[in-house]
């Protein structure tokens, strides 16, 4: 070092006058109502920069109706590695076209790997990734499990490919002057 | 006499009141500088929210200081199984105390006289013609009490490091000690610079020297006798506070937490929160002997005169309250750079703190006491 750097103070005075220096300009873009900082609030703003291939959360799709597209065939579940899916299968003697559906469709959070298998196995097309992430962060570890209605509403999604006739529900049974 | 007992309890209510609100605000001030300096944004999730509604109170992260003062209050009281039972717990309030009592000889603000002030009401009556100086204590030997309490804060963390039967901690106790008595070799020889100028220790009778101007415009503030002094004071005052660059008793890398590693809740707190109220004394201690305290430039007790005769007289009242507020506003800046400081450079080596000390510091006090010493004989004498 030379003798000005061991003098201490000169090299202390320029460091101080450095990080004052980003202190008043970040200041005064405060005050002027803009933003001072590099901070990204992350889940009420998002960077420019986040990533457009980004598949964070799962989606199950929904039929013209709004039920399930999801067969309950359980190949998604098969597929998986960390084995998070669970599913649970029931019947439906008024729908003649899909007759199996799933009454729970969970998938855990807390395990998922987000690899996508799940999305490549399903040959429904009833299960899709979209560039989001599930809004974890929470009090409650009970929480990172997503049923079935969270993860068809959240963000309903309908497969425009195909056209599947819309099932004869019950409410239509009941109302003759419907369509 | 009863009057005079009133006049120091409401003095020592408002610099209680002043000194925890500088502990409670220099934590938000710290943290939000901080990140303003470094890009940031800092604390800001606290909130209150208005009952039965969604509105969220965030008022930039001030509540942070409440949670954090809640969440002391809720932590475990943690006591390690073998220790030196009293010491331990008089530990943290044997580093609290002295630096409360420092501020009862810092005078705050000019003449205060009650019976001019409220004149015509029974208050007025009672007080007469007395008039008291704003300081709690009125003391010949202002500064050596400052010396005397701001020598004790060591023995708090040194009995809290011996007491709590840890390594870390003893370590942080007796880096503390050696710190703390080099440095405090330090403060009082800039200081004695300072007492030959004045020829006083007295610190009202410093801070009334101080209200003038010298060579035209340029304040009669310490700074301007003794810049040397006043960089060497502010150097050691830091050093005895225990802060970066010089927090090497507690330095969290080394040492967890140094001396008061066992520490937990409350009494913990009670640690931070001396540090953050030594924060606003030292602003205070600086203010009042080398920043003329709560003086200003041509300012006098009953308005301001500038050069040229030029008189703009202001009713005592208003004045008293402009010089209260003058001196809040020096303590503040001074404490806001002391946080710049704090988070510019980096720590210390331990052998370099101690060389820096006495090779570095320790000259410089010395060159700058005599030449002080000449200058004021030859002032004297010409």
């Amino acid at each position: 070092m030379s003798w000005w750097e061991r003098a201490y103070i000169f090299e202390i005075v320029r460091g101080l006058s450095i990080t004052s220096g980003v202190f008043m300009r970040n200041m005064w873009r405060w005050v002027t109502f803009r933003k001072g900082a590099l901070t990204t609030y992350y889940p009420e703003e998002r960077r420019a920069d986040y990533s457009p291939i980004n598949r964070g959360k799962h989606v199950l799709t929904q039929r013209p109706d709004g039920r399930p597209q999801c067969i309950a065939c359980n190949l998604c579940a098969t597929v998986c590695p960390a084995r998070v899916i669970e599913i649970e299968a029931a019947f439906d003697p008024d729908d003649a076209l899909h007759p199996k559906y799933p009454v729970r469709f969970e998938i855990d959070y807390s395990r998922c790997i987000f690899c996508g298998l799940c999305v490549e196995a399903c040959p429904e097309d009833a299960i899709r990734m979209v560039p989001d992430a599930p809004g974890l962060p929470d009090a409650e570890r009970d929480h990172m499990w997503w049923s079935r209605d969270e993860l068809l509403h959240w963000n309903p999604q309908r497969d425009a490919a195909k056209h599947s006739p819309s099932a004869p529900t019950v409410a239509a049974a009941r109302s003759p002057g419907a369509p | 006499m009863i009057q005079d007992v009133a006049v120091v309890a409401v003095f020592i209510a408002y610099a209680i009141g002043v000194l925890m609100t500088f502990g409670l605000l220099l934590t938000w001030v710290e943290r939000k500088q901080s990140a303003i300096m470094s890009d940031r944004i800092g604390a800001n999730r606290a909130y209150i929210r208005i009952p039965f509604t969604q509105v969220k109170l965030v008022c930039w992260g001030l509540f942070h200081g409440f949670a954090d003062g809640l969440k002391m209050l809720l932590k475990e009281d943690f006591r390690p199984n073998s220790y030196d039972r009293l010491a331990y717990a008089i530990a943290p309030w044997v580093a609290f105390a002295p630096i409360l009592l420092v501020f009862a000889v810092i005078p705050f603000g000019g003449t205060f006289p009650p019976g001019e002030l409220f004149d015509g009401t029974s208050l007025g009556a009672w007080f007469a013609d007395r008039s008291y100086p704003l300081q709690i204590a009125r003391l010949d030997a202002g500064l050596l009490v400052v010396f005397a309490f701001g020598g004790l804060a060591v023995i708090g963390a040194i009995l809290a490091g011996w007491s709590s039967f840890n390594k870390f901690s003893l370590l942080g106790a007796v880096r503390a000690g050696s710190q703390m008595i080099s440095y405090e070799v330090i403060m009082g020889l800039t200081v004695l610079g300072l007492i030959l100028v004045y020829g006083t220790v007295d610190l009202d009778a410093i801070v009334r020297a101080q209200s003038g101007v010298v060579l035209g415009v340029l304040p009669a503030w310490g700074v301007v006798y003794q810049p040397f002094a006043a960089l060497l004071f502010l150097t050691a005052a830091t050093a005895e506070n225990r802060r970066i660059p010089f927090d090497l008793p507690e330095a969290e890398s080394e040492l967890v937490a140094g001396y008061f590693t066992e520490y937990s809740a409350m009494k913990m707190g009670l640690f931070m929160f001396a540090e953050f109220i030594e924060i606003a004394i030292i602003a205070a201690l600086f203010t009042t002997l080398f920043l003329g305290g709560y003086n200003l430039p041509f300012m006098t007790d009953d308005g301001f005169v500038f050069p040229g005769n030029r008189v703009f007289a202001v009713s005592h009242g208003v004045m008293l309250a402009t010089q209260i507020v003058v001196f809040l506003a020096k303590v503040m800046a001074m404490c806001s750079f002391q946080i710049l400081v704090r988070w510019s450079l980096p720590r210390f080596r331990y052998d370099q703190l101690l060389s820096f000390a006495w090779k570095f510091m320790f000259p410089l006090a010395m060159i700058n006491l005599a030449v002080t010493a000449v200058a004021v004989w030859g002032l004297r004498h010409a």
